[in-house]
């Protein structure tokens, strides 16, 4: 992709500063994901050759992480947590509530990339459960209502 | 006047920026959290009294707040009083979060104002033996969850020869219910710098990672914050404090494997590889990152150092119960009134902390069960709630205390689809090593679907045996607690709630 190539010299740079260091591998792909929004393909070879290691091993370490994308993310990201505290303040119904309004499983991406849904399993908020991450921003105490807001918000943004 | 706010990202999540926007040109200091959750936003003003505090606020209740403060302010309806006399707070023995609350995470003066660095300048004093020996005598065990003896840690690594040693923290704080290591990475960064540098130049380790996990963004940038500030003033370097050794580190970002929570995965995830866990022995005092000696300790017994130099060991073993001595930072979460940190010694009941602290549900409904010690942790039901908390005791019920996170639910939270969850979990997040966790998970949420769904009695029956063997095939087969604990809340659910899985409290108990 033309747009992966423009990307190169940014990766050439970044690999350069991380060659050093021992166990470089999840920080450069945090870098590069925080750069670019994920991991291009483009990037596999050129991080496999940088740090003497075979695509394949990169190309693992990019699926056991929940966090690291091959694809360019939605628009926003909305993370509702779902671990067990709270579940036991109401985040099932929360998750029914936006697999509804939005028409999206737990894991949906909106067709027109404007938000995507991932889980996540606790976010420190428990002591103000339930709670959420927006596009990095941690909101607690959470309401139908509040829930609401935030995915107006959203859409007025398009 | 001063005015206090903190600036923890718990706090913020409920609105203390809004609130500090409204306060905007007011001599406002932000700070770290006390812990007293449910009350933030708390905003604190200093009176010839002490400090008394006004919340939960909003940016709209601003106006009203400054008003009484020129007049009455204890007559304001969200007025607290003096904050350090509220019982939640001033019946807590705040060694640990000393600090919490009070200074601000970035302020060097503030932790040097507060005690701070007075435990690593004992250590250079004493030198690395005496230091071994305090961290030793005092007690300390792991407060990651498996509570073992820190010394002994700290003397075998110490002990083991090799051209490079590391002193790794955990701070990979995964479990639902808790978070004091994010409370302490926010909050009082200072103390986990200085308890990993005596750790370092006593065990003759010269580097350190710290890696926290990628859902605590700000605990990240607020350490590596304070890791250039402690380098600027000589308290990391060649010359750590003046005792002529060497010791740096920096942190690392885990990327949302709840696995890489156990010591060894961490490591392999250090490396740069699939957070895979190891088999032991070797030991990672032994063979650890790079194959190399390293000492591996949770946020909270790495930040318990300091204090236990400063005080001394027999100040610290004076605290707490039987083998678990010192103090522990409790988490009440979930269904709870009054959500917080609780540091107390071991050995208050989970009743005095769940009804007493907590205030009982925030739901007002009856109180079904807690979970304590993170997603591994059993469901223990309030006939057990009289029980001390305190390592032994716990595991004699079949629970246990983990990283102290108490997760409290109401009678309309369904066990059965919670022990589902547990196992779905394990699932999700299996590395994948050994087969008892990667395939007995999924069989597990199977079988739990299929007792669900069975028809009679005998159908029931049939299923609550195969689920309860291979809970014990996982629990006694797996590699690491992640196979081997994912069956508590499993096993505690199905003995204490049989009627959530439709069953008749005789079955369950066959």
């Amino acid at each position: 992709m033309p747009d992966e190539m423009l990307q190169l010299p940014m990766l050439h740079s970044l690999l350069e500063r991380h060659k050093g260091s021992a166990g470089a591998l999840l920080p450069i792909l945090h870098e590069i994901q925080a750069g670019i929004g994920y991991i291009p393909d483009a990037a596999i070879p050129e991080i496999a050759h940088a740090l003497n290691q075979s695509q394949a091993e990169i190309r693992g370490v990019i699926s056991f992480y929940h966090d690291f994308r091959t694809a360019p993310p939605a628009r926003h990201i909305l993370r509702l947590c779902r671990a067990e505290s709270c579940k036991s303040r109401g985040a099932e119904q929360l998750a029914a509530q936006l697999r509804e309004r939005l028409q999206l499983d737990d894991h949906g991406s909106s067709a027109d990339g404007n938000i995507s849904l991932r889980p996540v399993y606790c976010l420190g908020a428990c002591a103000c459960s339930p709670a959420l991450e927006l596009d990095g921003q941690v909101h607690a105490r959470l309401s139908a209502e509040r829930l609401d807001a935030l995915l107006d918000a959203c859409r007025e943004d398009v | 006047m001063s005015l206090y706010l903190s600036c923890d990202s718990l706090a913020r999540a409920v609105g203390a920026d809004e609130v500090a926007l409204a306060l905007a040109s007011l001599d406002l200091q932000r700070t770290s959290s006390r812990g007293l959750y449910w009350l933030e936003p708390l905003l604190e003003v200093d009176t010839p009294q002490g400090r008394i505090g006004f919340g939960p606020l909003t940016a709209a209740d601003v106006p009203s707040v400054l008003d009484a403060l020129k007049g009455e302010p204890s007559a304001h309806p969200l007025a607290l009083g003096l904050v350090e006399e509220l019982p939640y707070l001033k019946t807590q023995q705040r060694l640990l979060f000393a600090r919490a609350g009070i200074t601000r995470p970035l302020s060097l003066d503030d932790y040097r104002a507060h005690g701070g660095f007075e435990g690593l300048k004992r250590a250079v004093d004493i030198g690395g033996d005496e230091t071994a020996t305090a961290v030793f005598d005092s007690g300390l065990r792991g407060r990651g969850g498996a509570a073992f003896p820190a010394g002994i840690k700290w003397r075998t690594v110490r002990a083991t020869q090799a051209a490079q040693k590391y002193i790794v923290c955990n701070a990979d704080e995964g479990d639902s219910g808790t978070f004091a290591d994010r409370m302490l990475m926010e909050g009082d960064p200072f103390l986990l710098i200085e308890g990993m540098a005596i750790a370092g130049i006593t065990v003759g380790a010269s580097y350190g990672y710290i890696y926290v996990r990628s859902e605590y963004p700000q605990a990240v940038a607020t350490l590596r914050e304070a890791l250039d500030i402690a380098r600027a003033n000589g308290y990391l370097g060649a010359n750590v404090g003046g005792s002529g050794l060497a010791f740096d580190m920096e942190v690392r970002v885990g990327a949302g494997a709840y696995i890489c929570g156990e010591e060894t995965a961490l490591l392999d995830s250090l490396e740069g590889k699939r957070g895979i866990v190891r088999a032991k022995p070797p030991i990672p005092a032994l063979k650890g990152l790079f194959g190399l000696p390293t000492l591996v300790h949770n946020v909270l017994t790495l930040a318990s150092v300091p204090l236990i130099l400063a005080k001394g060991a027999q100040f610290y073993r004076d605290y707490g119960m039987g083998r678990s001595l010192g103090t522990m930072p409790f988490q009440l979460a979930g269904n709870i009134r009054h959500g917080g940190l609780v540091e107390r010694a071991f050995g208050l009941t989970l009743r005095e902390l769940v009804e007493g602290y907590g205030g009982g549900t925030a739901s007002g409904r009856p109180l079904k069960a807690a979970q304590v010690g993170g997603p591994l942790g059993a469901w223990v039901p309030p006939v057990h709630f009289d029980t001390p908390l305190d390592y032994e005791a716990f595991a004699n019920i079949g629970a246990m205390l983990g990283h102290g996170g108490v997760v409290v639910a109401d009678d309309t939270l369904d066990m059965a689809h919670m022990a589902r969850f547990a196992l779905q979990f394990c699932a999700e997040e299996s590395c994948g090593k050994c087969t008892p966790c990667r395939i007995g998970s999924t069989r597990g949420v199977e079988v739990i679907d299929r007792l669900l769904a069975a028809p009679d009695q005998s159908a029931r029956d049939e299923q609550v045996i195969i689920l309860k063997d291979l809970c014990d095939t996982m629990q006694y087969g797996s590699l690491c607690a992640l196979g081997g604990m994912a069956p508590f809340p499993v096993v505690s659910a199905l003995k204490h709630f049989p009627a959530d899985f439709g069953l008749q409290s005789s079955e369950a108990d066959q």
